[in-house]
């Protein structure tokens, strides 16, 4: 009995880590949909599918191309961040005084152009870098070091994401904008313009995202359904808009996630995480971290 | 038109669309028109809450659920889709109040609505791919065949009973849409969407109202299901549920104008033709590019046409007919 208690322990501890290491991932996604949500008040369903998009040009671009993977990451970075720009010039910009539902069916239509765009392009071929990372062992558990290598990159690119929002100018504008958008463009500030550089840097993230997920998962077109909808639920959680609160949140989805999956399969630690997900919802309809208003 | 000549319009029309199967028998297209009155049922059901601005993705959960109950108890608990329909319909109806309430009871609108319900279609999803040791997973699922009593099974080999099963429920969807739209509930409902606490303020109970049509919805959705499931007699997680099922749904009711009844029937015919021309033009060459055209006409469609085809066109024949608040 005490050997099984230990080996359980093991096992549990080493879950619990994993969660911590995905969260750092889902974190960034989630930081990526709230700077969008809180500046623009848009929810783009579509995000993930610019994640797999990202997916594929690293794909494409260290595979095909041979270019070095940390010279690709930046490419990467740059082309997701355009299309997010083109994103909001193309179909949210039009839509910016319609009723907050048109925009959202409005991304989910470009979900469907994206996904199948890359089925039309790619085919609906499972393809992976072809780069393995070699497991981390430590004591008895065992951590894949490309989930540590993820987890550090996302919590670099959030810490540059907040220097960006508090130090620079662009970025207090850009805070500025969510608190009162009305105002704003009385005081003279260009909305236009910062609304394409926060999609932008949303699609940026995105990218990110996408030049961590590749070194763990394989890219196929419809990759963006397995973690798009967590991201949203994670931002819901932790209230649309609200950084803290999707970064906890984040972790809290990843740990239970994590841990479902260790008891059973690891589709029950998603069913979990949703049904986790609606309760609280009841319980805290604006999220984690609501301020009473 | 007149009201009297938009009945016999109705009239003429229904006793065409009865009297087809009998004159043409062509199995291929009786199929498609089978699949368009079937999803057509789907849509409307779908529109009956996403015209009053409750805009859920947890329908693909209500027709998963619909599909998958039904199938289960006839497979493993020998029980006839007669008993099972109703059953697989109370489930998803008890779904449906038990997010519902809290959501309407605690003002859950808007993303976060579309959210919550997102997370419900999610759930059933992975539900049925989880328990894949009854429910076949992802693979999908088969009715076993019934050996005697077709009837009592609900399996029919030939098209044009099962056309004229399809035309009836569609029917159906079809009057109980009137129905609503002619009831006071539709005055309270479009009362909601427009701004809620003064519609709460005017002595509309929002929250029964709202899960009202929610649980007709649901109901309808989840009947949807269960004869897709009866007629196809092979259903995957993917093709009866899951979150592409709702975006689907919502996606043709918008294409076919979500405020007239007809509109959504009119969003599956667009929908299903164009997937069948792509198919049959371009053979496997085409996968994928039903939906890319999908997605560019949703996008195109919520900027220029937010009514709809069928909803515009209506517009602009009759430009002088009072337009509803809520369109």
């Amino acid at each position: 009995m005490q050997g099984f208690l230990d080996i359980f322990d093991i096992y549990l501890l080493e879950a619990v880590i994993n969660g911590i290491l995905l969260g750092g991932v889902l974190a960034l996604l989630a930081l990526g949909l709230n700077l969008i949500f809180g500046v623009i008040d848009v929810t783009w369903i579509c995000y993930a599918e610019l994640v797999m998009i990202g997916m594929y040009a690293m794909y494409f671009l260290v595979q095909y191309y041979g270019i070095s993977y940390f010279i690709a990451a930046p490419l990467t970075i740059l082309l997701v961040a355009a299309l997010g720009g083109l994103l909001h010039f193309l179909v949210i910009a039009p839509l910016l005084t319609a009723p907050p539902i048109n925009q959202l069916l409005a991304t989910g239509g470009v979900l469907f152009v994206l996904q199948s765009f890359a089925t039309v392009a790619f085919g609906i071929d499972f393809r992976n870098l072809g780069i393995r990372l070699p497991v981390l062992a430590f004591g008895e558990m065992n951590f894949s070091y490309a989930r540590l290598l993820s987890f550090l990159a996302a919590l670099v690119g959030m810490v540059a994401v907040y220097l960006f929002m508090t130090r620079t100018f662009t970025g207090i504008a850009i805070r500025a904008i969510s608190q009162d958008r009305q105002i704003m463009a009385l005081m003279g500030v260009d909305t236009k313009k910062l609304y394409i550089i926060t999609s932008a840097l949303g699609g940026a993230l995105a990218g990110l995202a996408a030049c961590l997920l590749v070194l763990q998962y394989d890219v196929h077109p419809f990759v963006g359904l397995s973690f798009g909808p967590i991201t949203f639920l994670i931002c819901v959680l932790g209230g649309l808009g609200n950084f803290i609160g999707g970064f906890v949140a984040a972790f809290v989805f990843a740990e239970i996630i994590s841990l479902g999956g260790l008891f059973s399969d690891l589709e029950w630690g998603y069913v979990l995480a949703f049904g986790f997900f609606i309760l609280m919802m009841f319980i805290r309809p604006a999220g984690l971290f609501a301020r009473r208003s | 038109m007149t009201g009297q000549g938009r009945y016999a319009a109705w009239i003429v029309g229904l006793a065409a669309l009865v009297a087809l199967p009998f004159v043409y028998r062509d199995p291929y297209h009786l199929h498609i028109l089978v699949l368009i009155l079937i999803w057509s049922f789907a849509y409307t059901s779908w529109s009956m809450m996403g015209r009053f601005g409750l805009v859920s993705l947890g329908h693909g959960g209500f027709m998963g659920i619909g599909a998958y109950v039904t199938a289960l108890l006839w497979n493993h608990v020998g029980l006839s889709p007669w008993i099972g329909i109703p059953i697989s319909m109370v489930t998803a109806g008890v779904l449906a109040l038990i997010v519902g309430y809290p959501c309407f009871r605690f003002r859950i609108t808007g993303h976060y609505f579309v959210l919550v319900t997102l997370a419900l279609s999610g759930i059933v999803l992975q539900v049925i791919t989880a328990t894949r040791d009854w429910t076949g997973g992802s693979l999908g699922y088969t009715p076993n065949r019934a050996a005697t009593n077709r009837w009592l099974a609900l399996q029919f080999d030939d098209k044009t009973t099962w056309y004229l099963i399809a035309l009836g429920t569609w029917l159906f969807g079809i009057v109980v849409w009137h129905w609503v739209d002619r009831s006071m509930s539709r005055y309270a409902l479009e009362a909601i969407s427009e701004d809620e606490d003064a519609a709460a303020a005017a002595g509309v109970d929002v929250t029964a109202e709202k899960l009202k049509i929610t649980l007709i919805s649901a109901l309808m959705t989840a009947l949807a299901g269960a004869i897709y499931c009866q007629y196809q007699m092979f259903i995957t997680p993917d093709t009866v549920s899951g979150i592409s099922v709702s975006l689907q749904m919502v996606f043709a009711a918008i294409v076919g104008g979500l405020y007239v009844s007809l509109g959504p029937t009119i969003g599956a015919i667009i929908t299903i033709l164009l997937a069948e021309t792509l198919r049959i033009g371009f053979g496997t060459k085409a996968v994928g590019w039903d939906n890319l055209v999908y997605g560019l006409l949703l996008v195109l469609f919520i900027i220029f046409l937010p009514k709809g085809i069928l909803g515009s066109v209506l517009d602009r024949l009759k430009p002088q007919r009072k337009v509803s608040p809520s369109s």
